[in-house]
C-alpha cells in the first residue's frame, strides 16, 4: 500500500482516535502522541491492512489499549498524567468552551468518569456508533453496555445538575 | 415538548436508538430552549462539540525498511550464478590447455613422421640402382 493509498484510508477516522484518546489520556499532548503512535503502528503492518474488514474498529482498539496501558504504567510508577491544556489559545475548541462554562463543566465531568463510562459515552454520545460497534471494541455485551451507557449518562447528568443548583460557573 | 421529554428519559435509560439521539442534540442546539429543560443542554451541546475537535498533528511515515528476506535471496541467486559461471570459464580454460597440449603433441609426431619420410626416401635410390641394374643385365 503506498503512502496516500494509507492517508485515504486512514484519514477519515483519525480525529475519531485522537478524540478517544484525549477522552481517556485527557492531556491534549499525550493524546496527540498516542494518536501518531498509532497511525506508526498501522503504517507498520499497512501490507495486512486489507485483510482486516474494518480498519476503523483495528485502531479503535489498538487506541482503546495503548492508551488503557498508558494510564496503567502511569499508575503503576506512581506518576499522574498531567495535562497542561488549560490554556491553549490555538484550539479553537478550547475557546468555545471557555465561552460557555457549563459545557465546559461536562468535559470536567466527564474526566471524573470510570474508563469504561468514559469510553461508552465517547462512542455513543460524541463518535455516534452503535451497539454493536460498540461491543466489538470494547469486548462488551450489548445490555451490559446499555447498563453502562445509562449510568454514564445519569451521572453526567445527576453531576451537572448539582453544579446548575449551587450555581458555579 | 413532550416528545423531547419522553426522548430524554428513555435517553437516560439509554434505549433511545441513534436517530433519536441525533433529534435531542439538534434540539438543544437552538437558541431558545424552554427553562425547565435548559439543564439538558450543556450535555447535548457538549457533545456536539467534542465532535468537532480534530487531530492536526503530522505522522511521519518512514517509507519501508530493506526487507532482509528477499536481499539473502538475491544474495544467494548471484553466488549460484558466480559458481555456475565461474565453472564454465574453469572449464573452457581446461578445454584450451587440452587442445594446446594436444596440438604441440601432434605437431612432435608430424615432425618426427616427417624426419622418417625424408629417410625413406634414401630407400629410393636402392629402388633406381636396382632398376639400373636390371637394365644392364
Amino acid at each position: 500500500m503506498k503512502q496516500s493509498e494509507f492517508l485515504n484510508v486512514v484519514m477519515p477516522f483519525k480525529d475519531k482516535l485522537f478524540r478517544l484518546a484525549k477522552r481517556l489520556l485527557v492531556s491534549t499532548e499525550e493524546a496527540e502522541d498516542a494518536t501518531q503512535e498509532i497511525l506508526m503502528k498501522l503504517w507498520d503492518k499497512n501490507d495486512r491492512i486489507s485483510n482486516y474488514k474494518n480498519v476503523e474498529a483495528f485502531a479503535m482498539t489498538m487506541t482503546k489499549n495503548f492508551c488503557l496501558d498508558r494510564l496503567k504504567s502511569k499508575q503503576a510508577s506512581n506518576l499522574k498524567l498531567v495535562h497542561s491544556n488549560y490554556g491553549d489559545e490555538n484550539s479553537s475548541l478550547q475557546n468555545q468552551v471557555e465561552a460557555n462554562d457549563s459545557v465546559n463543566w461536562v468535559q470536567k465531568i466527564m474526566e471524573e468518569l470510570p474508563e469504561q463510562q468514559k469510553m461508552v459515552l465517547q462512542l455513543r454520545d460524541v463518535e455516534e456508533y452503535d451497539f454493536e460497534e460498540i461491543g466489538e471494541l470494547l469486548n462488551m455485551q450489548p445490555t451490559a453496555i446499555r447498563v453502562t451507557l445509562s449510568r454514564a449518562r445519569k451521572a453526567v447528568r445527576e453531576k451537572l445538575m448539582q453544579k446548575h443548583r449551587y450555581g458555579i460557573g | 415538548m413532550d416528545r423531547i421529554e419522553g426522548l430524554l428519559e428513555k435517553y437516560l435509560e439509554a434505549s433511545t436508538s441513534i436517530a433519536e439521539e441525533k433529534e435531542l442534540r439538534a434540539f438543544f442546539s437552538q437558541e431558545s430552549i424552554p427553562a425547565r429543560l435548559e439543564q439538558y443542554a450543556p450535555m447535548f451541546q457538549y457533545f456536539s462539540l467534542a465532535k468537532t475537535e480534530r487531530f492536526t498533528k503530522q505522522v511521519p511515515l518512514k517509507t519501508k525498511r530493506i526487507n532482509f528476506k528477499w536481499v539473502s535471496v538475491a544474495a544467494v541467486a548471484v553466488l549460484v550464478f558466480g559458481m555456475y559461471f565461474g565453472n564454465e570459464y574453469q572449464k573452457q580454460k581446461e578445454i584450451d590447455y587440452a587442445y594446446n597440449e594436444t596440438k604441440k603433441a601432434l605437431s612432435l609426431l608430424a615432425d618426427n613422421f616427417n624426419r622418417g619420410t625424408e629417410k625413406v626416401a634414401y630407400l629410393n635410390e636402392f629402388e633406381n640402382t636396382k632398376q639400373k641394374i636390371y637394365n644392364n643385365n
